[in-house]
């Protein structure tokens, strides 16, 4: 009975902690958010040294065949250096797709690509968890009609796996015929979503589909997006009392002020106990199949509510410098903004978890 | 990440399972509140000890089982009496903080004399600590104790005294060194609740009951041997019970029994013929906590690791008292309103659900908050200890 990272663990994440300080400090960040593709396209070439991309891909694949604890680990590193990376499509929800949904021949062809970090890979799931404006996608004899949303990775990506309304997953070229794209800018500029729509483009089914396959994928997606949460959230708390630590006003740091210091133990007294949820959340989806998808669930919802409390309350604890660009703070504020609602945000996925106990008809 | 318990957990767990089926029927209902445990309370403490589900590291020459501490055992145990729904061993304060600072600090005929009936319920402790003007600044404590001969002669009162009236003793904080910095001027005694000179009135609370009490020390002489550490040490004897003060509130078992009884609740409660599990907002509110509850439970688990690793884990554990008792009152905060018209049906009102204990319990609650280092202490240790923030500016004298 152990409940905690292994070494292995750790070292991994403490090379990933100092990749991205070395690579993606905050004036790199602004770089890509002015223009992700190329600042990102050098980013993940580097990251691939790692070995990053390919870190859930069996090794047969050509990648490391690590579990979702070590995605988690290393995707909360992400988050607390607002890494504008595609990790979360592209080394996460596509691999996934693929290993539980492809055939051979498609694992074959696209995993090694996909684990030397050649591709990036995008991901349309969103209507699989609440459709807005009308989008969703249905499957036609090779072809696929409609339109989805916030795809993940969306910009630049090489390929795309797209979940139709039936529960189908199927592989989508970007040139391919037929298929629009716009790009959907959103708060936060370190990841990219877009969407597309289809009319009559010719796609490749991935002949193991199932509402299952979907809902796991889903299930990964939202267990990292959490992570990041968790990353983001601690950063925030460092530069808070950092911050605090520094400036006077009165005569004295203002860290030294009871309500300051306050907020910054409510932050932490939070945000906490929410590692131990993520660190349990990943590890369920590996090895507590019975459990995973509620405390993905769980991570996702509770995250979120931890990471806007901690957002808001660490951008007030900077006073006006929070609220400017000059800190940078906002990439994190924006980073678990956007964590919240990808994937379901809290309310939607708690009755989800409702669901999964019985609990809604 | 290993969650399953090894082999020889998996035995120990067996042995627990077996002795849980054939005593079963002997638990009492429940062990009742705080206070003196009922008799079968303390044969079952007794049967406990015995078999090793209480008092199981202590020393057997100071009545307790003797098995070297094991985190992981006494895990297991905690576990399986819960799922059983078997009261486990007796908690107190005698139990929980005047024990473990006896064994660390206590002299020889004192362990010999206290800890054995106190684990078996036949001695009954109460803490006194705080004061009318000494509260949170529990330093300040004015109590005196003066030498005269071979005793101590105290003047003084203390308030908010948990179960003083029902206590055979008290360990108590007093003033002895009044010349001495706060903090280096007070004594840990022990003494008898039956002294002459002890006065105990009893203080009613929000629940309406009087679950603690004021008492008042007129010339009380205490022999000089009956103090716990040197003289002037006081403080710090007292720090090692708070240590185990703390420990003893974060307790995810329990916050999970009390969870389950509101998913009960939730389930057979009805307004206008819809179940509370039905209404949308009644539900979400209590997935939410369901969701804080499974982040407190695994941050116990990791709790549980640094310990039998003996590494300290540092914020995880310093926010555990904040966030429990928050969580507790959430979970009957919940409750109430669930029942709401319901939910204010209080004593032995008709339509009264589950004997009005979410009623007590959203008040009772309310004084585990405030009690032990209220909450805004907590957060200042969270950010002092914890994030290494600064600590208040001192006054200008
Ligand atoms: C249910 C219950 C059981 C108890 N049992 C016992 C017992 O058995 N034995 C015993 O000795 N005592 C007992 N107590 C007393 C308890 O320890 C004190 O009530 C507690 O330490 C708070 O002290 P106080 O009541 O004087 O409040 P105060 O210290 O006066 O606090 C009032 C308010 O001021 C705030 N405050 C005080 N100092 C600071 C500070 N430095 N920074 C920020 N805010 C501050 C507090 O957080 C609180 O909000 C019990 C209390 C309760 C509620």
């Amino acid at each position: 009975m152990e409940f905690a990272l292994s070494e292995e663990q750790c070292l991994l994440q403490d090379s990933v902690r100092r990749f991205l300080e070395q690579n993606s400090p905050l004036d790199k960040v602004r770089l890509a958010a002015g223009n992700t593709h190329t600042v990102q396209r050098s980013l993940w070439a580097g990251a691939s040294e790692l070995g990053i991309p390919g870190m859930l891909i069996p090794e047969d694949f050509g990648g490391m065949g690590l579990g979702f604890l070590d995605a988690a680990i290393v995707y909360e590193m992400f988050g607390r250096y607002v890494a504008p990376l595609p990790f979360l499509g592209t080394a996460v929800m596509a691999p996934l797709a693929l290993m539980l949904a492809g055939s051979e021949a498609q694992q074959e062809k696209w995993l090694p690509k996909i684990a030397a970090g050649e591709i990036i890979a995008g991901v349309a799931v969103t209507e699989s968890i609440g459709v807005r404006e009308d989008a969703g996608v249905k499957a036609g004899k090779g072809t696929l009609t409609g339109k989805v949303l916030f795809v993940i990775d969306w910009a630049e990506a090489d390929l795309y796996i797209v979940a139709d309304s039936d529960h189908g997953l199927h592989l989508v070229l970007p040139g391919a015929k037929g298929l629009s794209r716009r790009a959907l800018d959103t708060i936060d500029k370190t990841r990219s979503v877009g969407e597309l729509v289809f009319d009559q483009v010719s796609a490749e089914p991935l002949p193991r589909s199932s509402a299952d396959a979907v809902a796991r994928v889903i299930d990964a997606g939202r267990v990292m997006l959490a992570a990041d949460t968790l990353g983001a959230g601690q950063m925030m708390i460092e530069k808070s009392v950092a911050y605090a630590g520094e400036r006077k006003q009165f005569g004295r740091v203002i860290g030294s002020f009871q309500a300051v210091k306050h907020l910054c133990a409510e932050m932490a007294a939070a945000l906490e106990p929410s590692r131990s949820l993520v660190w349990y959340a990943a590890h369920a989806l590996d090895e507590v199949p019975g459990d995973a998808r509620l405390m993905a669930c769980h991570a996702k919802s509770h995250l979120s509510e931890v990471g806007r409390f901690v957002a808001r309350t660490a951008t007030e604890v900077h006073g006006g410098m929070g609220f400017t660009d000059l800190l940078g703070l906002h990439y994190w504020f924006k980073r678990i903004g956007f964590d919240r609602q990808l994937l379901g945000g809290p309310e939607l996925v708690r009755l989800e978890a409702a669901h999964l106990q019985g609990w809604a008809a | 990440m290993d969650l399953a318990y090894s082999p020889k957990y998996e035995a120990f767990r067996e042995e627990v399972r077996a002795f849980l089926t054939k005593y079963k029927s002997q638990a009492p209902k429940g062990l009742g509140a705080a206070g003196r445990p009922s008799p079968e309370a303390c044969s079952w403490q007794q049967l406990l000890i015995q078999h090793g589900y209480a008092a199981r590291t202590i020393p057997k020459d100071y009545g307790g089982y003797g098995a070297k501490p094991d985190i992981l055992e006494s895990r297991i145990i905690a576990e399986e009496f819960s799922a059983a729904r078997v009261p486990s061993a007796l908690q107190n304060q005698g139990i929980s903080m005047l024990v473990p600072t006896l064994l660390e600090l206590g002299t020889e005929e004192q362990k010999k004399k206290w800890v054995k009936p106190t684990l078996r319920g036949e001695v009954v402790w109460c803490q006194g600590y705080s004061e009318p003007g000494s509260g949170s600044d529990l330093a300040s404590l004015q109590t005196r104790a003066t030498v005269d001969g071979d005793d101590f002669v105290i003047n003084g009162q203390k308030i908010w005294t948990s179960t003083a009236h029902e206590a055979d003793m008290i360990f108590c904080l007093v003033r002895t060194e009044p010349d001495k910095p706060k903090h280096e001027g007070i004594s840990y005694l022990i003494f008898s609740m039956k002294t002459p000179g002890i006065e105990v009135r009893p203080l009613t609370t929000m629940t309406g009951h009087a679950e603690f009490n004021e008492v008042f020390f007129t010339d009380v002489r205490v022999p000089k041997t009956q103090i716990v550490g040197q003289r002037g040490q006081g403080w710090f004897v007292a720090n090692a019970t708070l240590k185990h003060e703390r420990g003893m509130l974060g307790d995810p078992v329990a916050m999970e029994t009390r969870f389950q009884a509101l998913v009960d609740l939730m389930h057979e409660e009805t307004v206008d013929g819809q179940r509370a599990i039905d209404n949308p907002i009644f539900r979400d509110r209590l997935v939410r906590l369901q969701a804080e509850l499974a982040a407190m439970k695994f941050n116990g688990l990791r709790l549980l690791t640094s310990a039998s690793k003996g590494e300290d884990p540092g914020l995880a554990r310093l926010i555990v008292k904040l966030q429990s008792c928050e969580l507790t009152h959430q979970i009957s905060a919940l409750a109430i309103d669930v029942m709401g018209e319901l939910g204010v049906l209080y004593d032995d009102s008709p339509y009264l659900r589950s004997h009005g204990s979410w009623q007590w319990g959203y008040m009772f609650q309310l004084g585990l908050i405030i009690g032990g280092g209220t909450a805004q202490i907590q957060k200042n240790i969270i950010s002092e200890r914890g994030l290494g923030m600064p600590r208040e500016p001192k006054l200008a004298k």
